[in-house]
């Protein structure tokens, strides 16, 4: 990846956000098992409520081991600080409730992963927030879609699972002319493969669960601010344009007019919603982001042998990887993801549902579970797990077939894993004769 | 809170607490291409330790109304005339870098007005490098990075930053690209053709603190002496303080030892 700042993302992956510690020099960062930080004295304790003083009060707001992660994915990422929290889904919800309340209107890429869908149709609507969801191909849709009341854009860099690629300058820009902000969900993508914030995204969100931890130990999310929407000129966030009761009357854009949403989300989001990450999994996800980029790289190489092999495969009807020249979205993926399209790709089998079952049940290193970006090779059929609520209608729409197998490619020996899917479709072929 | 100066909407930060005339005034006057956001800790501190913050954004940077004003002098009279505005009559001008050439300049012509000054990462004269102007002229985005390669000390350029979660270098590159075009560039000659710093500094008679970075690139402390030397006449002589390993983003980087160094200087 395109070296944009003082050092390259194997270096801050690395080691941004951590120096050794003043007291033991302990290289690694250590994991800060406390619920909460001594006062020197009753005026420090006073000055750390004002902000007067950074530093670290309880940890449900802010830990130290947390804080390393969080400065470590902002560095990768570009942006100007991050949140770590206890989910994907959790970074998701401080994202919305941060921006909006009752009344607020989001318009979505309809090609989600199931638990965002599920969020946005079924449980934000409980609360008065309400959800258009579009074809994320489609320009006019996305514009279309804005009402007075929207307060957010939203897609993911790599639909799940049908792998569409996002076109992240040209929905930013339909955001932006609306005065909104777009989150992108990049889980999939990772900043070893992409950097949104450079191509117009304005805040990003990752569960980090997935190939940023990437040894498959620890749920997490991260909820990255880049800094650039300019909230007051919009006009629309009065949660970041006007005083706030609840925490000093703080007006958060005009506190800091780069990092208000973060302001905002930690102070108020942490604080009362609550889904901090336990500094254990921080740690354990630290550990995987040390080599992201390196495990990426292989990721990357893996899928597009795999592909490549499915896609030449006489029981294979399609295979949806954007890495594919086939692929509607390649000549964008190109552009967008030149390092690569991630490491999860879905395809077709030849004889619907039964193949598909046939198919998983005959393999042997491909682990079948509902997850993805793990670096062990990961494989589901989403009609009957993770996209269930869906209806046909909607799975249709968002790509996915009732025979549609998603793998998530891990990093054993490539040869290995090709002679595991010949395996599966072997067994399918033995199906369809009979 | 935004007040009109000279028909302009200028924001001013008071550090989350509402201004106080009445309150002993420090005004904090942020530098080159920054706007006041450089100075949340110490606004924050001064104003619940008793005194009226003022951290306006200067004309034509952050929130305030206007184009860059074209020299230091300028400045240093728009400064004065925000005092006006707000009805002050007398105060403590602290400035980092740009920001500290526009204190020295309304403190040498406003000697009466000005109760003690405060000079962070600041030299005079301070000559900018000619290929950093130029290419905030002509690439900003070059000149960001060799700013943001110059004002932080090696360990900050990594992390880990004192506010838990941020990322310094990031929240710098976004404050120096969210200014209009021209404003870096502008505020850069202006720190450049300003010559007459160490003459100026013959006419402070006002308690006065240097507070540089021991990491400072931008500003070294050895740089800084001729300074402190020309402070002649400052009451009690100019006194200098050093923060430890901080580069010349020291508000950011060391928040809490700049805040104390302020305070401190401004209780005695």
């Amino acid at each position: 990846m395109t070296q944009t700042g003082l050092f390259g993302a194997e270096t801050l992956a690395l080691h941004a956000g951590q120096t050794p510690d003043a007291t033991h020099g302990s290289r690694a960062t250590p994991i800060h098992f406390t619920t909460s930080y001594v006062f020197p004295d009753a005026d420090h304790a006073a000055a750390l409520f004002n902000l007067e003083r950074p530093g670290h009060v309880y940890s449900r707001i802010s830990n130290p081991t947390n804080a390393v992660l969080e400065e470590r994915i902002a560095a990768l990422e570009g942006g100007v600080g991050a949140i770590a929290v206890a989910s994907g889904q959790a970074a998701l919800h401080l994202a919305v409730t941060t921006l909006m309340g009752c009344g607020g209107h989001i318009v979505a890429s309809r090609s989600l992963y199931g638990g965002s869908h599920n969020l946005f149709a079924y449980t934000l609507p409980r609360f008065g927030i309400q959800t258009t969801f579009v074809d994320p191909r489609d320009a006019e849709a996305w514009r279309a879609a804005i009402r007075p009341e929207t307060r957010l854009l939203f897609g993911e860099s790599i639909g799940n699972p049908a792998l569409d690629v996002l076109d992240i300058p040209t929905v930013a820009g339909i955001a932006h002319a609306a005065g909104l902000p777009l989150l992108v969900d990049a889980t999939l993508v990772s900043p070893a493969l992409q950097r949104p914030f450079e191509l117009g995204a304005d805040l990003v969100m990752h569960s980090a669960t997935k190939f940023i931890g990437g040894h498959g130990v620890a749920v997490g999310g991260l909820l990255v601010d880049g800094g650039c929407f300019d909230w007051e000129a919009s006009g629309l966030f009065p949660t970041l344009t006007e005083p706030y009761d609840g925490f000093h009357g703080m007006d958060f854009a005009e506190e800091s007019p780069v990092a208000a949403f973060l302001l905002r989300a930690r102070r108020e989001g942490l604080r009362d919603f609550g889904a901090c990450l336990s500094p254990m999994n921080a740690f354990q996800i630290l550990q995987g982001l040390e080599t992201l980029p390196l495990r990426m790289r292989a990721h990357v190489d893996n899928t597009n042998r795999i592909a490549a092999h499915l896609a030449a495969h006489p029981l294979v009807e399609k295979v949806a990887y954007p890495g594919l020249d086939a692929h509607p979205d390649h000549e964008l993926a190109t552009r967008l993801l030149p390092d690569g399209c991630g490491a999860v790709l879905s395809f077709d089998l030849k004889g619907g549902r039964e193949a598909g079952r046939a198919f998983i049940g005959a393999l042997r290193l491909f682990s079948h579970l509902a997850n993805v970006g793990d670096a062990k090779s990961l494989v589901i059929h989403p009609a009957s797990t993770t996209h269930f609520r869906m209806t046909a209608a909607d799975l249709a729409a968002a790509g996915i077939g009732e025979g549609t197998v998603r793998l998530s490619v891990g990093l054993e020996s490539s040869a290995d894993l090709l002679t595991d899917l010949d395996r599966g479709l072997h067994a399918v072929g033995k199906l369809n004769k009979a | 809170m935004d007040i009109l100066i000279r028909q302009q909407a200028c924001r001013i930060y008071t550090g989350g607490r509402n201004f106080d005339r009445n309150l002993p005034c420090v005004v904090l006057i942020h530098g080159a291409g920054h706007d006041h956001s450089v100075w949340n800790n110490q606004a924050r501190h001064l104003a619940h330790q008793g005194f009226g913050v003022l951290a306006p954004d200067l004309p034509g940077h952050g929130s305030s109304q206007g184009t860059p004003l074209p020299s230091i002098d300028a400045m240093a009279d728009w400064l004065l005339e925000m005092l006006d505005a707000l009805g002050v009559a007398q105060a403590s001008l602290v400035g980092h870098s740009m920001g500290s050439l526009i204190a020295l300049a309304a403190a040498a012509r406003a000697t009466e007005r000005v109760k003690a000054l405060i000079l962070v990462g600041s030299v005079a004269p301070m000559p900018v490098a000619p290929a950093l102007i130029e290419a905030a002229a002509s690439t900003p985005a070059r000149a960001h990075a060799m700013i943001n390669q110059w004002s932080y000390s090696p360990a900050a350029q990594l992390g880990a930053s004192a506010s838990p979660g941020t990322s310094l270098l990031d929240i710098n590159l976004r404050l120096m690209e969210r200014q209009a075009a021209g404003v870096l560039a502008s505020d850069l000659r202006a720190c450049n053709s300003w010559t007459e710093g160490l003459a100026r500094a013959a006419d402070i008679h006002c308690p006065t603190l240097l507070i540089s970075g021991e990491r400072d690139q931008m500003t070294p402390a050895r740089a800084v002496k001729p300074l402190c030397a020309a402070l002649v006449n400052a009451a009690g002589g100019a006194r200098m303080i050093t923060v430890a390993g901080a580069g010349h983003a020291m508000m950011a980087e060391a928040p809490d030892a700049v805040s104390d160094a302020i305070r401190g200087f401004l209780r005695t």
